[in-house]
């Protein structure tokens, strides 16, 4: 019988070289007359091991990282396919590696572990129970237990998923739409495309059990065109979990029908707001609506509508498989259930880290992310996306959770954590938010259209020493202007990295800048 | 498929007769054209007015709106760097700094060879491994100048042609 060699597939495990290292396996093998059956698995989402090949053995899975193609002849030398660990690139039983031991993971169970296309490896892992759960409940019993969960929407504004199911299954109307937001623009933030490269079946379920629960019969997943290989495996997966029964007019022969389809964006960040989104899926430039009527009320097509981001909706199957409450007793005060944190920037040990909110910045960073990449001391860390603000390190012991946070005026946004060195300078990430903004605001409103534009200016007369003080005080202005007056969070939030760079680390503002922009 | 330039009103009306009865037709129908043809020809803008009942300004207003859409060839190569604060805390700035003063160009532009073309991209999702690139549909982590600079040799070197 062949021995299994699992080779993960996602886009960072491609990124540094896995297929190259799986086909290497292949041909080592073969010359040594060894039979091999190569898995392309997900990623287990520790990053820096990646590529992590896995061989399975009578005492469970056993993982080497990150490998190279050109560790493949010593490896197969030192008895990697018997699981032998004398390998300086051996890491021990996969379970057993403390980063992915000391995790909650309740919605990346299965990443890493099955095939993503196996509908009989997602079955085999408890894959489709929340469907069969749902396809026996009434409507209102599904939406009950969302509510009992606690789910808080994961894209970042955390507003409560069952009460927004509880208005879509309230609005009286012929269609109805789930609507599954992986526009997922933020920098540091992985985590949606983990979830549908390595787990797609979990996002369908999810979105199935939102068509039932509200009374949708068809879905969109509306993906960001950065994500190629993530529209390649959700095709595919769709595609087999309709000749299976699973999406289709007739789901598990219960008379119910669910049909879903990628849509995917052209580049536009703005597009993760949700309005905007919409907007786009209609066939429109990605403009900003005014709400109300909010999107549950008049949505796609103005028809009620659902929009989650992926996390949410990739929550729920556990969520009717195990029951609302099993999912709340974990977390903390109001936000319940397991954060999908990413630990990105200049990490050492950079990855995706699920576990219950409550945990604290420096536990991650230092304790699972091990410090930074460069070996330099940590200055700066960006939480929540570009819209977030920069948390300075008396703020890494607070407990992570969306109250606590939002006292501070921080974030937890979709749970990226990018790491800066000391080696920043926080004046130049300043004006990054405002030239981000600049280029990706719709333009609907002035604040956020005008608004950057001004703000990269007035941060390049400060950085040049011309009048500073005056034009500190004019970015006060500005930010004050752009947060009360601009439509959405695009403009509304950019400048939170701004102020907090300015209140946090002032210094920077007070030297001549270095580089192309002075 | 590679892209190829070559167009015809009759190969842009099959694109666009293959999705326009689906709701909210147009990026689809954009999509499509851009994956087969590499860019957006303009003279599809009428075409796809019509068929779609809408005004050529809508549809111009769309494709406007959008980065990902082009309206010109891009070269054989398109080269995407990500110019994201996941990337910046590793090394970003100088990577792009590089990119451009080797291929000679900035953002938007094509080589003189008509190689590579350079876009500036805000996150591939590749954060805990960057600076991270694409090129054409491949995403590539831990970007160093040299590993830049030995992309561009594979991607430059042609076959040689032999003549009988």
């Amino acid at each position: 019988m062949s021995i299994r060699v699992f080779v993960p597939r996602d886009t960072t495990a491609l990124s540094l070289g896995a297929d190259t290292v799986a086909h290497r396996l292949e041909r080592e093998a073969a010359a040594r007359h060894e039979g091999i059956d190569i898995v392309r698995n997900g990623s287990r989402g520790l990053f820096w091991l990646e590529p992590m090949v896995e061989v399975e053995t009578p005492k469970g899975r056993v993982a080497y990282g990150p490998v190279t193609p050109g560790d493949v002849p010593s490896l197969l030398d030192s008895g990697l396919l018997e699981g032998c660990v004398s390998h300086p690139l051996a890491l021990g039983p996969v379970d057993e590696i403390d980063y992915l031991a000391r995790q909650q993971r309740l919605t990346f169970a299965r990443i890493g572990v099955t095939d993503p296309l196996s509908i009989d490896d997602y079955r085999a892992h408890r894959g489709f129970a929340g469907l069969e759960e749902a396809l026996s409940l009434s409507p209102q019993a599904i939406v009950d237990e969302v509510k009992a969960s606690g789910l808080r929407g994961r894209g970042g504004a955390a507003f409560p998923t069952g009460i927004k199911w509880q208005t879509v299954l309230d609005a009286p109307s012929e269609q109805k739409y789930i609507v599954c937001n992986a526009d997922e623009g933020d920098s540091g933030t992985f985590a949606d495309r983990l979830a549908m490269e390595c787990d797609p079946y979990m996002l369908i379920e999810g979105m199935t059990i939102a068509g039932l629960a509200v009374g949708a019969t068809q879905g969109y997943i509306y993906l960001r065109s950065e994500y190629p290989l993530a529209k390649e495996i959700l095709d595919e997966a769709i595609n087999r979990a309709d000749a299976a029964g699973y999406l289709g007019d007739n789901l598990r022969e219960s008379g119910r029908a669910f049909h879903l389809e990628v849509r995917l964006g052209a580049g536009a960040y703005i597009c993760g707001e949700e309005t905007s989104l919409l907007e786009s899926l209609e066939g429109k430039r990605g403009l900003v609506r005014f709400k109300p009527p909010l999107p549950a009320i008049e949505g796609l097509f103005g028809r009620p509508t659902v929009v989650n981001n992926v996390l949410s909706i990739a929550a729920v199957p556990f969520i009717l498989a195990e029951g609302g409450q099993a999912y709340a007793e974990y977390g903390m005060g109001r936000s319940k259930g397991t954060l999908a944190l990413q630990l990105a920037g200049n990490v050492k040990r950079g990855g995706l880290v699920e576990l219950a909110f409550g945990t604290t910045l420096r536990t991650l960073m230092e304790e699972f992310g091990g410090g930074t990449l460069s070996g330099r001391p940590l200055r700066a860390v960006q939480v929540g996306g570009p819209l977030c603000a920069y948390l300075p390190e008396s703020q890494w012991d607070m407990p992570l959770d969306y109250e606590t946070f939002a006292e501070v005026g921080a974030g937890v946004g979709h749970g990226g954590v990018v790491m800066f060195d000391d080696r920043v300078d926080m004046a130049e990430q300043a004006r990054f938010s405002m030239e981000f903004c600049k280029e990706e605001s719709c333009g609907k409103c002035t604040p956020c259209r005008i608004g950057s534009t001004r703000g990269v200016e007035v941060i390049d007369r400060i950085r040049k020493g011309e009048n500073r003080d005056a034009n500190l005080a004019l970015l006060g202005d500005l930010c004050e202007t752009m947060v009360d007056g601009s439509l959405c969070a695009m403009g509304g939030m950019t400048p939170f990295p701004v102020q907090s760079a300015l209140k946090h680390f002032s210094e920077d503002f007070q030297r001549p800048a270095s580089g192309e922009h002075s | 498929m590679k892209p190829s330039p070559e167009w015809s009103s009759a190969s842009i009306q099959t694109e666009i007769d293959a999705l326009k009865h689906k709701p909210g037709a147009l990026l689809p129908i954009l999509h499509a054209l851009q994956d087969r043809f590499g860019f957006i020809p303009t003279d599809a803008i009428p075409l796809i007015a019509a068929s779609l009942q809408q005004t050529r300004a809508e549809i111009h207003g769309v494709i406007s709106f959008y980065h990902h859409f082009r309206t010109t060839p891009p070269g054989r190569h398109v080269v995407q760097i990500c110019r994201a604060e996941a990337c910046q805390s590793v090394g970003a700035r100088a990577l792009e700094a590089h990119a451009k003063a080797r291929l000679g160009v900035d953002y938007h532009q094509t080589t003189p060879d008509r190689e590579i073309t350079l876009e500036a991209v805000y996150c591939l999702g590749n954060c805990a491994c960057g600076p991270s690139i694409r090129v054409d549909d491949q995403v590539r982590g831990r970007v160093t100048e040299e590993a830049f600079d030995e992309l561009l040799d594979e991607l430059q070197t042609r076959p040689l042609e032999v003549s009988a």
